[in-house]
């Protein structure tokens, strides 16, 4: 049973994944896709602890440790250019900023 | 791992998938960002289900107390509405069914990796320590640390380019935002 728990664990991250990606298609608001790419990164730190358990290994965990690093970071200049982009032109829609300038 | 172990797996697995649903199918931003940390914490419950309580506590206060509360502030800030039905991208039925069929395709894809990666059955270790203390001595063993460090770099440039970003002093065309080299 324990071992297909760690199938299990990483189909849910195969389904989180997928979902966050349809998110990226689907939503217009950036701000929610950028949630749904922390979504994924979620899913896939789940199936990194998943993969840790099986194997018992702790390499995984630090490499957790590291996404979380990086998704804060990612998040804190994110959110500032998603600040910069709506000083600019009053929206959060992504259809408006399919321009590569101001 | 008890019974009701596999039942709460079950449980919170069931409520982080719901969660994550609410997440791309809501048209609110701020409901979605609140459908996230539901999906972050259902998914902390689930590290520690497998064992792993340092990366359940680091979970909760990285993602669900920092993040998160990083886009609810921007949300918040940027007075965000719904997102409005109008035409463009995103709203074609031929773009939705594209979307789906994309992710249906990469959903097959990754299968295919998982089923191959734990074809003779996963294992499961006899023997696992995760805790804080086992986590932090693989950290800073010589392996890691020196990447330990560069992330500490990464988070002083990350909070740099945010502040110089946010603050909008390097356009020549936004006069609302003061000069670069003042307090706002």
């Amino acid at each position: 049973m324990h071992p297909e728990l760690v199938r299990h664990a990483l189909i849910l991250s195969l389904l989180l994944f997928v979902v966050g990606t349809v998110g990226v298609f689907l939503r217009r608001n950036i701000i929610t896709v950028f949630m749904c790419v922390e979504l994924m990164l979620n899913a896939v730190n789940l199936s990194f602890v998943a993969f840790s358990r099986s194997l018992g290994t702790l390499d995984a965990q630090v490499l957790v440790f590291f996404v979380l690093t990086v998704a804060a970071a990612e998040a804190a200049v994110g959110l500032a250019i998603i600040i910069a982009l709506h000083r600019h032109k009053d929206t959060l829609d992504i259809d408006a900023f399919s321009v590569l300038k101001w | 791992m008890s019974a009701l172990d596999i039942v709460l797996f079950y449980f919170f697995a069931t409520i982080a998938l719901g969660a994550a649903l609410v997440v791309v199918g809501q048209r609110n931003p701020t409901y979605s960002a609140f459908a996230l940390i539901v999906s972050i914490a259902s998914l902390s419950a689930i590290f520690g289900l497998l064992g792993s309580p340092f990366i359940a506590v680091l979970q909760v206060v990285v993602y669900a107390g920092a993040i998160m509360v990083l886009f609810v502030f921007v949300l918040m800030l940027l007075n965000v509405r719904e997102e409005q039905k109008s035409e463009g991208r995103g709203t074609s039925p031929a773009f939705k069914a594209a979307a789906l069929g994309l992710g249906g395709l990469l959903a097959v894809q990754i299968l295919v990796v998982l089923l191959r990666a734990t074809r003779e059955g996963p294992a499961w270790a006899a023997h696992f320590d995760a805790s804080a203390r086992q986590v932090a001595r693989r950290l800073f063993s010589a392996e890691y640390v020196y990447v330990f460090e560069a992330t500490s770099i990464l988070i002083v440039a990350a909070l740099v380019g945010s502040l110089a970003l946010a603050r909008g002093g390097t356009s020549t065309r936004d006069k609302a935002a003061p000069p670069a080299g003042k307090s706002e």
